[in-house]
């Protein structure tokens, strides 16, 4: 059990094995689904239909799809750094916050063209200040930052509803959601540009583009970025060279948690055009298995980003049409493919080998 | 005077049975982290038992039989755990991540398929839900015994035994428990099993003795309270024991103090005293209240040299 593990080709291990472990993930599904009683093709079927069989859907997942971009990058920025953020979900709310209180302060005296971008730069800082302490306490007091990411996410969840509840709820409203950002103050949607079918797709999904471009540009074209990975890489090696550990240790980890933040750009500037509560339910956690998916890197992400797109809105279709179903499906889905391309990422390795070897 | 008397009793009972799925979790997480294998999947096997036990007990009528479900539910979700972190030295963390992103999932799937009712189970009544002992002076069920129970045991297990000896060590060195010609993977996977074991009796109690039933997410976090009274606890038992009495007080207090206005001090937010279990554990991470040091080679998968 403990042989030690052997080379496999380069293109195996770059594109074999996350197929073989997805694979692996979707079979699992498919015993699930058999399990309660649905034929797993048909639902494999309806689940593609309900993702990409009208432009709407298409819409939809590609909306969803600017989610889980954003979060990747942001798991992926960290891991190369060789942190463990598991905390997208706390900086994606909090990095909402801030979107909401930029335009909720200024929306009234403010012209679009200045609001919009001061409100996707707060949704970025207040992202990057909500991981900024998790990463100081690991760099400066020796905290572990997973436990720390964790309790922040908690943390946050706390603060939001006692924001929503207390300060900014609207008045005379029932709900804990604020008051409506003014008509000015959103980011255009795409089928209003394009007269394309409704669907919450907007302009954001540009926004998730130029962000894995800059992510690609920053961790392979410049020095910090460079230095990022070193550090992630070999710690010791990084310190001989020189670089700042605890400095790479808040760049990281600011970045890591801006991506975050831009959550609350497609949500609630995109999208809801006013605060609510729990609108970055489970893009935090889902972001780790587009970036193991995406094997951290930004192409690969976009890819992955779309593929948990399409699950995302072909789960919902699949439970509308299948009552025995849920939504929660596509979290089981997400859950089995966090563990296969993740814990699990070197199970299928020996096969894979034996069968290359015999081949060769 | 009176009213504050039977105010304090009615607390320190609620307390007691607040903190009894985070005592048993605690005593499992303990365990684990003490072997090496860091667990985050707390809330997901206890949120997985919590489910298996209430649709066991919905089915068969008997609470016991909910027990054992839960046990097993839990016991699942640990091998495969170890499996992913022992044999195929996965990411621990990552790891723990899936399965309590799966157990959220599943849990829903499966009792929407089941049971028809958004994700809930049938509310139990009789024989299929744990009810309080009926001997002088005891007005809670079995588990919350065992739960208090649980604490002096792990205490003997961890410190008194050989296998607490053995257990300890591998967490610290484990290279040295294998130099002694002792397997390191077997230990580490009795140490996920004796986790398993108690998570599972954690969620037995959230969904068959303390509530009538199972609901989506019911753990609501519970998990990672206990992962934070490990922490809080230093990796020892007692103090871990304090520490989930002590969120225990907190979660109790918050409820009663829900709208009251204490003199000089006003309305406090009720989200603020839930939020405190998690904030005195990254202060005390920080090391602003005392310093917190996990077993050394927690985290890291043990690789047999040839």
């Amino acid at each position: 059990m403990t042989a030690p593990r052997r080379p496999l080709p380069a293109w195996a291990d770059i594109a074999l094995l996350p197929l073989v472990n997805i694979a692996l993930a979707f079979v699992t599904v498919g015993l699930i689904v058999a399990a309660i009683g649905v034929d797993p093709l048909q639902a494999l079927r309806l689940l593609v239909v309900g993702a990409l069989g009208s432009s709407e859907a298409i819409g939809y997942t590609l909306y969803y799809a600017t989610n889980f971009a954003f979060t990747g990058l942001a798991v992926a920025i960290a891991f190369h750094a060789g942190l463990f953020n598991i905390g997208g979900e706390g900086q994606a709310y909090v990095g909402g916050l801030g979107c909401g209180l930029a335009v909720l302060a200024l929306d009234t005296s403010l012209p679009a063209w200045a609001l919009i971008p001061l409100a996707v730069a707060a949704a970025a800082l207040f992202g990057a200040a909500w991981a900024a302490v998790p990463a100081w306490l690991q760099a400066w007091r020796g905290s572990h930052i997973v436990i720390t990411t964790i309790m922040f996410n908690f943390i946050a969840a706390a603060l939001m509803v006692y924001l929503m509840v207390n300060v900014l709820i609207a008045p005379g409203s029932m709900t804990p959601q604020s008051r409506n950002f003014a008509d000015t103050a959103g980011i255009p949607f795409v089928h209003e540009l394009l007269g394309t079918a409704r669907s919450p797709l907007n302009l954001s999904v540009v926004l998730a583009l130029l962000c894995c471009v800059g992510v690609w540009f920053f961790l392979w074209r410049t020095s910090w970025g460079y230095a990022l990975r070193a550090m992630g890489h070999n710690r010791e090696a990084a310190i001989y060279a020189g670089t700042d550990l605890r400095a790479m240790t808040m760049l990281a980890m600011c970045l890591s948690g801006a991506m975050a933040g831009f959550v609350g750009v497609n949500e609630l500037l995109g999208v809801h055009h006013r605060i609510v509560l729990d609108f970055q339910a489970g893009y935090g956690f889902a972001g780790i298995a587009v970036a193991l998916m995406g094997r951290n890197h930004p192409f690969g992400i976009v890819l992955a980003a779309l593929l948990f797109g399409a699950l995302q809105q072909g789960g919902a279709e699949l439970a509308f049409e299948i009552p025995g179903i849920t939504r929660e499906m596509v979290v089981v889905i997400q859950g089995l493919i966090i563990l296969f391309s993740g814990a699990l990422a070197h199970l299928p390795r020996p096969w894979l080998q034996a069968l290359l070897a015999r081949r060769g | 005077m009176e009213e504050i008397l039977s105010f304090v009793v009615l607390v320190l009972a609620a307390t007691l049975r607040v903190a009894t799925p985070l005592i048993l979790c605690a005593m499992g997480g303990l365990f684990s982290e003490k072997s090496g294998i860091i667990d985050v999947g707390l809330e997901g096997k206890m949120l997985m038992a919590a489910f298996l036990a209430a649709a066991t007990a919905a089915l068969t009528g008997s609470a016991w039989l909910g027990v054992a479900a839960a046990i097993v539910a839990a016991e699942v979700l640990a091998l495969i755990h170890g499996f992913a972190c022992i044999t195929h030295r996965g990411n621990q963390v990552v790891s723990g991540v899936a399965l309590n992103i799966l157990a959220a999932g599943l849990t829903v799937v499966l009792g929407t398929a089941w049971f028809a009712r958004g994700g809930q189970t049938p509310p139990l009544a009789g024989d299929a839900r744990l009810m309080p002992l009926a001997f002088p002076g005891a007005g809670d069920n079995v588990l919350v015994y065992l739960a208090l129970l649980s604490v002096p045991l792990s205490w003997w297990l961890i410190e008194r035994t050989r296998f607490g000896l053995r257990l300890r060590a591998v967490g610290e060195m484990p290279l040295a428990v294998d130099a002694a010609g002792i397997s390191v993977m077997w230990l580490r996977y009795r140490a996920v099993l004796l986790c398993g074991l108690f998570t599972g009796l954690a969620g037995a109690y959230l969904s068959i003795a303390q509530n009538a039933g199972f609901s989506r997410d019911m753990t609501a976090g519970q998990g990672f309270i206990a992962l934070a009274a490990v922490i809080f606890g230093k990796w020892r038992p007692f103090p871990a024991f304090a520490a989930c009495l002590m969120f225990g007080l907190l979660d109790a207090i918050a409820i009663r103090l829900q709208g009251v206005r204490l003199p000089g001090i006003g309305e406090v937010p009720v989200q603020l005293i839930q939020a405190l279990p998690y904030l005195l554990t990254v202060f005390l991470l920080a090391g602003f209240i005392g310093r917190a040091v996990a077993p050394r080679a927690a985290g890291i998968p043990y690789e047999k040299e040839h």
